[in-house]
């Protein structure tokens, strides 16, 4: 039990689950973000757009994230120069959050569209009719009740960004959790399963109350018609 | 209190006594040759008709004659395929900032009320006259109220609006169109969806606009509404203008055999 209780002092481990955090709160903040505008991309009445931006989901819909990550450093970094800072660490947080951005846009977009399919038709018309734009009328009226519809899906692709946001490590974020995991098994063979548990309990503990917020949130913002 | 008394120019007035000669020339709504297909179906054929200004219009035929396809397409809520529609003189523009402008002139009621979920009573009058008319908070907070109390729902102004009767909802969303100060009035069916006792309380508040002056297109199956308010009465079948006439000439001396059967089918309770 005290080797159990010395792998904390050892390691950093809170310090690696706030790596994972953080990857995720700025992933999230950007593929909203991107989300939003693929959305109105789609409903556009412009057939370039909408074609762009459904081309835009299906590829990173059905991209493996480790191969995003992979190209993250040795594409967009090693090849394309992409480089957010001079510093190794900082650079390659950076790299991984675009990674995980550009991925997780896509399914915020479809967790939205899951959230347009709730708003009648009738609304958008009666926004029309009134001689409201199609900005307009996507950020006064389709876009909030689309947004309170689809808490529940936006909640879970947040919930699979945090897990996500472990394949940093295939990004070269060595500092993150699924990086320092590996690291501790490598030299505390023994107590493995331990190792193991003190993971998968950091991840229960941070999901369930996303999972319980949405719910909640879910309920108290669905729009009454 | 008059529903139109906010309105600046004489158009409330207007109607059928004092209209400028000029304007008179010409219908507020026109349409020529409208045909329209869905798919197959051929919706609309050869659609013919000019409302002046301050006429009311009502549109009666059975279900699926093309009558709501009519008036939608009166905004562009429903492209044609062919023939031309003019608002005002004005061809219909294509989909961008004109045809919104065009759409900011012509009110639109629709059977299902479609109020905006997300917004109060008052938002919903007040959204577009900020948004599209760019007034100032104030004023069109002022306007919504004024509109409100016109068709007695100002003390509902706060709440949502699924916390309302569909009666209130509808007169809500007469309001809202109201407060854009259209030209021209669309009712698409907007008692159809309403319970028994609550559809007196919104064909009142359409009288009350008939009787103002307004120009109104009414698609309907409210005949009583029809008799009273209608300057003429249009009868579709099939996606064709059957007959034409004042209420009396069509109730009374039907001249087709699909307009007596369908009079006789729905006169007789």
């Amino acid at each position: 039990m005290s080797e159990f209780l010395q792998l904390f002092t050892q390691y950093n481990i809170i310090g690696a689950f706030w790596v994972n955090i953080q990857l995720t709160l700025w992933s999230a903040l950007f593929s909203l973000i991107l989300g939003v505008l693929l959305l109105m991309m789609r409903i556009s009445p412009i057939s370039s757009l909408r074609g762009l931006a459904g081309a835009y989901v299906e590829f990173f819909k059905n991209m493996p994230l480790t191969i995003i990550m992979v190209f993250m450093v040795l594409g967009a970094y090693a090849q394309l120069k992409l480089t957010f800072s001079d510093k190794f660490v900082v650079n390659f947080f950076w790299l991984a959050v675009t990674g995980l951005s550009l991925y997780t846009a896509a399914f915020v977009c479809e967790s939205l569209r899951s959230g347009m399919n709730t708003v009648p038709l009738g609304q958008a018309e009666a926004a029309r009719a009134l001689g409201l734009g199609f900005f307009q009328s996507a950020t006064e009226v389709i876009l909030p009740q689309a947004f309170r519809g689809s808490v529940a899906p936006l909640g879970n692709t947040l919930i699979a960004l945090l897990k996500n946001s472990t394949v940093a490590a295939a990004a070269s974020v060595a500092t993150e959790t699924s990086s320092l995991m590996s690291t501790m098994i490598e030299f505390h063979a023994n107590s493995i399963v331990g190792i193991f548990l003190i993971f998968a309990l950091g991840y229960i503990i941070l999901i369930i109350p996303i999972g319980l917020l949405t719910t909640a949130l879910s309920n108290k913002l669905a729009v009454r018609r | 209190m008059s529903l139109l008394e906010h309105m600046d120019t004489g158009q409330a007035s207007a109607g059928k006594t004092s209209a400028v000669p000029t304007e008179n020339d010409r219908p507020l709504v026109e349409l020529s040759h409208v045909e329209k297909h869905f798919g197959k179906l051929h919706v609309l054929k050869d659609i013919n008709l000019k409302v002046n200004k301050g006429e009311v219009l009502v549109v009666v035929g059975p279900s699926g004659s093309g009558k709501s396809t009519m008036c939608r397409t009166i905004n562009r809520l429903e492209t044609i395929d062919s023939g031309t529609i003019r608002i005002d003189g004005q061809p219909l523009p294509q989909e961008g900032k004109e045809l919104a402008n065009l759409r900011a002139e012509v009110g639109m009621v629709f059977q299902q009320f479609n109020l905006f979920a997300n917004k109060t009573i008052l938002e919903n009058v007040t959204l577009a006259p900020v948004k599209v008319r760019h007034m100032s908070k104030k004023d069109a907070d002022d306007l919504g109220m004024d509109l409100l109390a016109r068709v007695g729902v100002e003390s509902q102004a706060a709440k949502m609006p699924s916390q309302l009767s569909g009666g209130q909802q509808q007169r809500v969303a007469i309001a809202r169109a109201l407060a854009m100060q259209p030209k021209i009035m669309l009712f698409d069916e907007p008692t159809s969806a309403l319970d028994p006792e609550m559809v007196n309380e919104v064909l009142d508040v359409m009288m009350k606009l008939a009787s103002e002056g307004m120009t109104m297109i009414c698609v309907t199956h409210e005949m009583g509404f029809a008799r009273k308010a209608a300057d003429h009465v249009v009868f579709m079948a099939d996606g064709r203008i059957l007959e034409k006439g004042t209420p009396e000439q069509f109730f009374d001396h039907p001249q087709t055999d699909r307009a007596k059967d369908f009079l006789s089918k729905i006169l007789t309770h």
